[in-house]
């Protein structure tokens, strides 16, 4: 990835640069938003660090393709789903640790219905029930899980040819 | 535990955050400028109350905007209250949380190119189709 993370920063900062020369109301507000969310994922951040720990501490690259990798079968995606619901934070939290799955062979349909499930938030439920009633999200919930598999294969299908 | 194993699994779980620490802080940058330049009464007039192209125009939305689910339920609650279709509503909260337009740069840069827009892609298509498939099946119940 080398300088393109701080590239892509850079032309961030730009866009705030631009915002506070035209809309400058707006800056203040954005950087308070920017600050109140960054509060909030600082706790993910060492959660995600001390799964990645335990990740490379326990398992072994070896360990991961027997077990996730081609011949993982339908655990491969019963841990998708359920390490998918499990996890917390914004989805960018987790690229660093699926990079590295996909480098030890993960299979990519795998890191694709985690991604999917992450949707499904066990700490919201009150909330969506609160807002949309109980039978919409137990369907959606169910609906959503069926088709974080289908995704997964659909995208190993369309990725690997 | 050994020693050295432990210091080979932090340095391990510690480089791809260093590395990923300017793309984590650049998104939030990204995300925070566009929920303060958005006004939330802007997303309403975007609706037709067309059955079709409401669920597609609200996946659309979900796609671009980001952040914490909850913004999205208390968005599609205020949607429903004010007439836009339960299957529109449902492929908005779906979208927003399956599909990211502001994180595909850092998804590509993660994960691959080919991967973060085959991703995104099925994930618009299918926040369409849930949504459709929810709201047959709890009218059916």
């Amino acid at each position: 990835m080398g300088k393109t993370g701080w590239y892509f920063l850079g032309i961030v900062v730009l866009g705030y640069i631009a915002t506070s020369l035209f809309k400058s109301d707006a800056l203040m507000p954005a950087l308070q938003f920017f600050w109140k969310v960054i509060l909030k994922i600082l706790p993910i951040f060492v959660l995600v660090f001390a799964i990645m720990f335990v990740i490379n501490y326990f398992v072994t690259p070896k360990w991961l393709v027997r077990h996730l990798g081609k011949d993982g079968g339908i655990k491969t995606w019963l841990i998708a789903v359920i390490t998918g619901i499990i996890s917390t934070g914004p989805i960018y939290m987790w690229y660093p640790m699926l990079a590295e799955l996909k480098e030890k062979g993960v299979r990519q349909g795998f890191i694709a219905t985690f991604l999917y499930n992450r949707a499904v938030k066990p700490a919201l439920i009150p909330l969506m029930i609160f807002y949309f009633g109980l039978m919409f999200m137990i369907v959606l919930t169910i609906v959503m899980v069926v088709f974080s598999i289908i995704q997964g294969k659909v995208l190993e299908k369309i990725v690997e040819v | 535990m050994n020693e050295k194993s432990i210091k080979k699994a932090l340095i391990s779980a510690a480089k791809p955050f260093y590395r990923t620490l300017p793309i984590i802080v650049g998104v939030v940058l990204l995300v925070s400028l566009a929920n303060t330049l958005i006004p939330k009464e802007a997303f309403v007039t975007l609706f037709s109350r067309n059955i079709i192209v409401d669920p597609i125009v609200a996946a659309a939305l979900g796609s671009i905007l980001a952040g914490n689910p909850i913004t999205s339920y208390i968005l599609g609650g205020e949607f429903l209250g004010l007439g836009i279709s339960l299957v529109a509503v449902t492929a908005f909260l779906v979208a927003w949380v399956t599909v990211g337009i502001v994180q595909l740069p850092a998804e590509i840069m993660m994960l691959g190119k080919k991967f973060a827009i085959t991703r995104n892609v099925l994930s618009f298509v299918f926040s369409i189709i849930v949504a459709i498939i929810t709201v047959l099946i709890l009218g059916v119940v």
